[in-house]
């Protein structure tokens, strides 16, 4: 049931096998991310998505395999110098800082390559915030947190981007407003690895669905085999 | 005033506590920055700003530089110690329980103490004042060099406070205090700003121990007696809040000097009796922004 992409892969796992402490999380994940395109890892809690993101930024250090990113192995360097190659990382706990304003926490990723996004710019493509702007980060409601979120890696400049649930926890009408950006960053030419739990969003944004399993890949799916596939895949997702 | 105390006696003891107040504001301060990026209680501050004023007393003995070329050229020596110390033995014990940063760094004072004392013995080493003489207030006898430390260490803490609170630099600074992974993930370089805040923040210590060199002898226990106050400041303060290091640091030692007007014989307690206080009442600190312990 699997696809072949069709493009040159931007990210290239392979066997990648990842630990907390003695605990293996990972056994063997393998699978590719083509340029340009959005591809989602879906899978039941605690399978190993957010774990896959944290071992190709490097948070999780203890991993073994191969992380490919524009031909380079990643594995064996640190986290600053993976960030720097052009991914941009957003956790599933959103990580907005308590002791930062609003401002302060859009501003606070460094501009690492041309073509990110200025604060100005931000603001405007996400209006919830700049009405906020000299709050403190934890005053935001839960969507509004997320959207800082994603916003503030925008200014980076880099390509890639991890999306770890940016739907968890949130009001329906708010899942669909951060699809909606979600989507208006794909069409300007991101390169999107999104973690997601919730199939209709996943199915409104992506190309491809990865599925994910006691840390391995149990399928790959393109955007249109979903449907003829969603009695399979509702079981791996234990829904 | 009151029955039988002087406006001269109470004046000078403010100033004194004043000074203090420097030393604690500017030592508690640098123990709050350590703490607040790497959980590490730096047991080897005492030990750094000695080394601070053991430097200027040798740069001004052996080489003939001076206190203003030792204001400049001790802090960065302290500093680089630090990166050093940083380096090989913070680093490799990160990511155990921070109790063992405390016993290290402990371990590190231990040595610098016993290596000074067996070089230079434990008797205090004068160092003459930079600035001498001073001005006559009519109610008291101002010394020059003591308003300069005064001036001088209060300056250093607000431009310290500034830097982190209302600077870019510092944003990653307080920012790193609360998730260090993703300001990393971010791609600035964690683990570079781990080890140029902590040799800022004994920087400033070994600045401390030049700017004490003048009015304290300058002896290998001059840092470990102090630090048990300095302990004391920031658990009154709370343990990773500047502001609340610096301002504790002026009010223990203003306080400490009233109560040696007032009643002396409480003058060595008091602080200890607070943070006591302190400890029962507002666990979290006075100036800490978290709830709770
Ligand atoms: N910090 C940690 N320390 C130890 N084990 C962990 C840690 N984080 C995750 N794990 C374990 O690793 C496995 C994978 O967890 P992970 O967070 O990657 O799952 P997930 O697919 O993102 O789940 P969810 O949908 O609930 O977010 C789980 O068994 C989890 O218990
Ligand atoms: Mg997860």
């Amino acid at each position: 049931m699997s696809s072949e992409p069709t493009r040159a892969p931007l990210l290239q796992v392979e066997n990648l096998n990842a630990w907390y402490a003695e605990s293996q999380a990972l056994h063997g994940m393998s699978f590719e991310v083509p340029e340009g395109e959005l591809v989602t890892l879906i899978g039941r809690n605690g399978a190993g998505k957010s774990t896959t993101l944290r071992s190709i930024m490097g948070i999780v250090r203890k991993r073994k395999g191969s992380i490919r990113f524009k031909g380079e192995e990643l594995i064996g360097r640190q986290t600053y110098e993976i960030a720097r190659r052009g991914i941009a990382y957003c956790p599933e706990e959103r990580a907005i800082f308590a002791s930062l304003s609003v401002r302060e926490n859009l501003g606070l990723p460094p501009v690492l390559s041309a073509g990110g996004s200025t604060d100005e710019e931000l603001l405007e493509q996400f209006p919830n915030l700049k009405a906020r702007q000299n709050s403190m980060g934890t005053m935001l409601s839960g969507g509004e947190q997320q959207m800082l979120a994603i916003a503030r890696i925008l200014r980076t400049g880099s390509r890639f981007l991890l999306l770890d649930e940016p739907s968890e926890g949130l009001a329906p009408v708010v899942v669909k407003e951060i699809g909606q950006q979600i989507l208006r960053l794909k069409e300007r030419g991101y390169t999107i690895l999104l973690v997601e739990q919730n199939l209709k969003f996943a199915q409104m944004v992506a190309d491809r669905h990865v599925v994910v399993e006691h840390g391995q890949v149990v399928d790959v799916l393109a955007a249109d085999q979903l449907q003829a596939n969603m009695g399979r895949v509702k079981t791996y997702l234990g829904v | 005033m009151f029955d039988g105390i002087s406006i001269q006696l109470l004046m000078g003891q403010l100033l004194i506590g004043l000074i203090n107040g420097s030393f604690y504001a500017m030592l508690s301060m640098g123990l709050a920055i350590i703490f607040g990026l790497m959980h590490v209680v730096n047991f080897a501050h005492g030990a750094q700003y000695m080394l601070g004023a053991f430097i200027a007393w040798l740069l001004l003995n052996t080489l003939g530089i001076n206190y203003w070329g030792a204001l400049f050229i001790a802090p960065v020596v302290v500093a680089a110690f630090g990166i050093v110390m940083e380096r090989l033995v913070l680093k490799p014990i990160h990511h155990l329980d921070h109790l063992y940063g405390l016993l290290a760094t402990y371990a590190v004072t231990l040595i610098i103490e016993g290596l000074i004392r067996q070089q230079y013995g434990s008797s205090g080493l004068p160092y003459s004042s930079p600035i001498p003489g001073g001005v006559n207030l009519g109610f008291m006898f101002l010394p020059w060099y003591r308003l300069w430390v005064v001036l001088f260490s209060f300056a250093m803490c607000l431009g310290t406070w500034y830097l982190i609170e209302h600077t870019r630099l510092g944003s990653y600074l307080r920012a790193a205090n609360e998730n260090p992974e993703i300001v990393e993930s971010f791609g600035i370089n964690v683990p570079r700003m781990i080890t140029l805040t902590y040799a800022f923040g004994v920087g400033l210590a070994g600045l401390s121990g030049v700017l004490a060199a003048p009015i304290y002898q300058v002896s290998p226990s001059m840092g470990s007696s102090l630090m048990i106050v300095i302990f004391a400041v920031v658990v009154i303060g709370g343990m990773g809040s500047i502001m609340g290091a610096i301002l504790t640091g002026y009010l223990l030692g203003v306080v400490e000097g009233l109560t040696k007007v007032f009643y002396p014989e409480a003058a060595n307690l008091v602080i200890f009796v607070i943070m006591i206080l302190a400890l029962i009442l507002r666990p979290q600190g006075l100036f800490s922004k978290k709830e709770g312990a």
